[in-house]
């Protein structure tokens, strides 16, 4: 190393902070300090002595090394701050004070109110001071200070003194400090000096009043609202901020009146405007407006959206594209022109605006991988750039729009980094291939093996319970790679750290394994974790271990055996459960497996919780009658095709009562229904209006064991209306009694209330499950000022026929999913059974039938019947529900295709009425 | 929520040492309300980019750009529903604005004399999670710090041959 060499070095070290040094000596691999490592190597003995002397020298001369902030005393610092009494201020001095005290709010400091208050009391003394610094770093103390010292508002008059100054320096920070004190009240005092603000020539200061007022819109709208008229002015200013602002403003200050924000968009989109940032507003604004309004794509909205993709700044373009892009019902068309810009930036120096494209073209993958397919081989390109999240972003899309062949290929290639990246994106990756499963059932032997592979790297909760939910996800649709799924998640659970998915899949190799050939070879996984694991997941695998002895005689022996060794559990939950399980396992009665192995409780948790505990209140003669208890409500399976958004899964993970006990709990607080039982089943919601009409009517079916409720949820959207007694009068058809009406008292603009009508279902036909209602809403109005919402004294009666409601013997029958079908079929017995005939003549395909047959008896599919395989011409449809009064049936249809659809109904129960129902209803 | 899909916000400017230390750290929501959460994110999202130098990333939910020079590493943090170019304009900014003031030498020491011509400048960039400017030199302007630094012609000889050998030194080891 040369002699200059050397020199530098030692400098530099000079200009170290003792840290940095120390660091380097315990050989710190920080990469800044790796620099220095290969250049010293050699020369570090020699040099060794010298740098620590001048280091010294240094750290004498300067006082206490580079960082005059690291060892701030809070209370020192407060000490300090009385020279602020002084006179004459040291403006110098006294700068360096409030950036300590500042700098201590912002590294997280707490200043007591007291403590607070003095100092900020003792820095308006600073006033005096003509210190431009000094003065600006008074106005940012102020606003620091705001929300933990008292009395802020005595600088009021400093402040508004400084804004109407003569000093422009003065003016725009003195306006946001003063902005960020003020209350609505006092706001009125300075409204002229912020109408002046606003229009004032000098940028900063008109931005500042503007932004300034932004903030205020939601504390204090009456007043902001007033300014109007000078936003406007200020929006045709030359400066591309001050346009920004005042476009903001406005915006937020019509926001609520669409035709205002028409009008507004109309203007700019024809004048244009100068500035990027407003022209990206615009758009914003215009995509919502066309989303709010349903507006077509031929609306004059999407053609400034569309025109924007021609402008010459490229965050407009993006803007542009992406609103499009989000757009519902886009056709690949009117994709096409925004995937087109996407593509130019994928190929752009900056890494930002790669990101920004190959996210954006990631989701229009979703919906439209065949709009993305241009773009592949820019993509492909981007597999290997340097950012890690733009080339997983770039895979994940190819893996949507790629071809079956390339699949290999990707994926050996995400293999190649997927350790290096955020786990948030694993989770993308994984997702991903989750998706393409589904779109190449084929491949799953590649996919399994990544994902295997993946779960054996080290990663948080929520990534492994993405890969597992994927690997179930993956066995459920494809049937031959169950036993290499069931394998590997063995393998996982052998070595998993997370309670929750140590149970999840338990419980999935309890409800598969037994049926596989080789049963015998999961138990082996089972039992290792009632030896080594906590509770939890003990309890969990002796459920597991039950169902292998419940479903194979042969292994009956050995899970006894292994049953025994659990009954000496330390823990209460497992021994209870071993006992449970070897009591009923004994017994050897399909009947008793089905019900109490197989399918367990199909009740509501927090419905049975509070009927228990009702029953301790209130201890009956007759014993707990487990009917009484409300049915959870299955949770609809729905396909996951759609990728969710990654968002900040920040949300507390408690089990959340369902929308059902949500209900049953409004509906037992109105005294008028009380009595009526459990609440059974509540329906979907039913619209009753159009969508754009005066008043919104919804109502959803609440069903009881010889009542039903109707709640209406009406919304007025007439802001000149008042509506009182709101009540909704129905007329059945048949031998249906409206017995009671509970109006709304009284229905705002725009703030949506329920009314609610109560009906006896007939009791001596208990056949008669249909039933059509004509439905009037009647009601008193009384207008009143759209402005103020002041009701008129007056009001006169007036009604709204709304469409007729249907009452369908789905609605007497609630979900209830069966994990083993076979057993529940055989436990239910052939006392009651029925079975019938029909021809659908009108149905065309299997997959059409047996939606038709889902949706119309409102049960269950079990095992998966749900899903007719592909070129098959006969399906088994097997279905589960509990009608109203709490009895099972079972209902199995084999459909057969020829021209049209016969289908054969066998239809089971413990009652037969409900077994005639069914077969009548079908009929 | 409304108020944010329409106007560009920024949730965080962060300012962190090669340690990950914070030296600057303005939130402007409440996505972290508890300094304990705010350092654990400043620490997380320090880990996941100090060794590469890629501009962009998505971490927990929020989309970050920043850029590292010396041993500085400058964050702007915005919800991931945001333009990321806007996020980017806010952070170039910040970051010519600083390298003005601190005439090319932005590292650690240089920062922390002049804490307060930070604390200003980012005054002028954003105010409330809102874009005030997306100028430096406006920026400049406005910050107008005069202080003690002497301009250039006054300084001496050796002043000049110092910083001179300083951004030598550090062009070389980067």
């Amino acid at each position: 190393m040369t002699r200059n060499g050397s020199d530098a070095v030692t400098l530099t070290w000079t200009s170290e902070q003792e840290e940095t040094f120390s660091f380097w000596l315990r050989g710190s691999s920080s990469s800044h300090d790796r620099g220095w490592a290969h250049l010293l190597p050699s020369s570090r003995q020699l040099h060794y002595g010298i740098m620590i002397k001048k280091f010294d020298k240094k750290d004498e001369e300067s006082g206490s090394g580079s960082n005059p902030f690291q060892h701030l005393e809070k209370s020192a610092v407060l000490q300090e701050a009385r020279i602020f009494n002084e006179t004459p201020i040291n403006p110098r001095r006294c700068l360096h004070i409030l950036t300590k005290i500042i700098y201590l709010l912002n590294q997280g400091e707490h200043f007591g109110t007291t403590e607070a208050t003095e100092a900020f009391f003792a820095m308006t003394r600073l006033f005096q001071s003509n210190d431009q610094t000094l003065r600006r770093m008074c106005y940012l103390t102020i606003k620091e200070m705001a929300n933990i010292s008292e009395d802020v508002i005595i600088v009021t008059s400093s402040l508004t003194k400084d804004m109407t100054g003569k000093e422009d320096v003065y003016r725009g920070p003195a306006i946001r400090a003063l902005c960020r004190i003020t209350d609505t009240t006092m706001l009125q005092a300075i409204e002229r000096y912020m109408k002046q603000a606003i229009v004032d020539k000098v940028p900063s200061v008109s931005s500042s009043a503007l932004v300034s007022s932004l903030h205020m819109v939601k504390m204090s709208y009456d007043v902001v609202k007033r300014w109007v008229n000078e936003a406007q002015e200020a929006a045709s200013s030359d400066n591309i901020m001050v346009q920004y602002h005042a476009l903001g403003l406005l915006y937020h200050l019509r926001k609520n009146d669409r035709l205002a924000v028409t009008k507004m968009l109309n203007k700019f989109t024809k004048s244009g405007l100068k500035s990027p940032f407003a022209y990206c507003m615009l758009i914003r604004i215009a995509s919502k407006l066309l989303d709010e309004t349903e507006g077509g794509h031929d609306s004059p909205l999407f053609d400034f959206i569309e025109s924007c993709l021609r402008n010459k700044n490229e965050m407009v373009v993006y803007e542009a594209a992406s609103a499009i892009v989000h757009m519902p019902n886009c056709t690949a068309r009117e994709l096409a022109p925004a995937v087109s810009v996407l593509q130019l930036f994928c190929s752009s120096p900056k890494a930002a605006l790669r990101y920004a494209a190959v996210r954006t073209l990631n989701k229009v993958a979703m919906k439209h991988p065949s709009a993305v397919t241009a773009c592949n081989l820019d993509l492909e390109n981007l597999i290997t750039d340097s950012n890690r999240s733009i080339a997983t972003l770039a895979i994940t899309t190819l893996l949507k729009t790629g071809s079956e062949s390339s699949v290999d290929r990707l994926m050996k290639q995400i293999s190649s980094f997927v350790s290096e990246i955020s786990d948030e994106f694993k989770v993308v990756v994984v997702q991903a291939i989750s998706a393409l499963c589904q779109k190449y059932p084929r491949k799953h032997s590649v996919m399994m093996n990544f994902l295997s592979n993946m779960l054996r790297d080290d990663g948080g909760f929520e990534y492994k319970r993405a890969i597992v939910d994927c690997i179930i996800s993956i066995i459920e649709e494809n049937p031959e790679s169950k036993e290499t799924g069931l394998a590997h998640l063995c393998e996982f659970i052998e070595d998993c750290e997370h309670t929750v998915l140590a149970t999840k899949i338990l419980h999935l190799l309890g409800k598969e394994g037994p049926r596989t050939p080789q049963p015998s070879k999961y138990i082996r996984f089972i039992f290792n974790r009632v030896v080594l694991e906590s509770e939890a997941v003990r309890a969990a695998a002796v459920s597991a271990l039950a169902k292998f002895g419940a479903q194979n005689d042969d292994l009956l022996p050995s899970v006894l055996v292994l049953m025994q060794r659990c009954m000496m559990d330390s823990d209460d939950e497992v021994r209870d459960r071993a006992t449970f399980y070897m009591n009923v396992l004994q017994q050897k009665q399909k009947a008793l497996n089905a019900a109490y192995i197989f399918n367990g409780l199909s009740v509501s948790i927090p419905g049975l919780e509070k009927s228990l505990h009702q029953y301790t209140l209130e201890p009956l003669e007759k014993p707990f009658d487990m009917k009484s208890v409300p049915l959870a409500t299955t949770p609809i399976t729905e396909q996951k095709t759609e990728i969710a958004p990654i968002s900040t899964s920040k949300l507390p993970e408690k089990l959340a009562p369902s929308r059902q006990d949500i209900y049953q709990e409004q509906l037992a607080a109105i005294p008028e229904f009380q009595g009526l039982g459990p609440l059974f089943k509540s329906s979907e919601q039913v619209q009753l209006t159009e969508a754009e009409t005066e008043y919104v009517v919804r109502c959803v079916k609440h069903t009881f064991a010889r009542h039903m409720v109707f709640q209406f949820d009406c919304t007025n959207t007439l802001n000149d209306q008042l509506l009182q007694k709101v009540m909704v009068q129905m007329e059945p058809s048949e031998s249906y009694e409206v017995i009671h009406y509970v109006p709304a008292a009284n229905l705002p603009y725009s703030q949506p209330g329920s009314c609610y009508t109560l009906v006896r279902l007939p009791d001596d036909d208990p056949t008669a499950v249909s039933c059509t209602f004509s439905c009037t809403m009647k009601y008193l109005v009384r207008d009143c000022d759209p402005n103020t919402g002041e009701p008129d004294d007056d009001g006169y009666d007036d009604e709204y026929v709304l469409e007729d409601l249907e009452v369908t013997v789905a609605d007497h029958i609630q979900k209830v999913l069966k994990p083993n079908f076979g057993a529940a079929w055989e436990e239910v017995g052939d006392e009651f059974e029925k079975e019938e005939t029909f021809a659908l003549a009108s149905v065309r395909t299997l997959d059409e039938a047996v939606g038709n047959i889902i949706s119309f008896l409102g049960m269950q599919p079990c095992e998966r019947s749900d899903k007719v395989p592909e070129n098959k011409n006969s399906h088994v449809l097997f279905l589960a529900g509990v009608f109203r009064g709490g009895h099972d049936v079972l209902v199995r249809a084999r459909l057969a295709l020829a021209d049209g659809v016969t289908m054969q109904v066998t239809v089971r129960s413990g009652e037969e009425t409900v077994v005639d129902v069914i077969l009548a209803s079908v009929g | 929520m409304d108020f944010m899909l329409i106007f560009y916000k920024q949730q965080a400017v962060l300012i962190l040492d090669n340690d990950g230390d914070r030296l600057y750290a303005k939130y402007y929501d409440d996505t972290y309300p508890t300094v304990k959460e705010q350092k654990a994110f400043e620490k997380n999202i320090f880990n996941k980019t100090h060794r590469t130098d890629s501009e962009i990333a998505l971490l927990e939910g929020l989309t970050v750009v920043y850029k590292s020079n010396i041993d500085l590493f400058f964050y702007v943090i915005g919800s991931s529903h945001e333009n990321e170019l806007m996020l980017m304009a806010v952070l170039n900014c910040l970051f010519d604005s600083l390298s003005q003031m601190l005439r090319k030498n932005v590292e650690r020491r240089a920062l922390l004399e002049n804490m307060e011509g930070l604390f200003l400048a980012v005054d002028e960039i954003v105010d409330g999670g809102v874009i005030l400017e997306s100028d430096p030199q406006q920026v400049v302007h406005r910050v107008a710090l005069r202080g003690d630094d002497v301009p250039l012609t006054e300084q001496t000889v050796t002043q000049v041959l110092q910083s001179a050998k300083e951004q030598i030194k550090w062009s070389l080891l980067r």
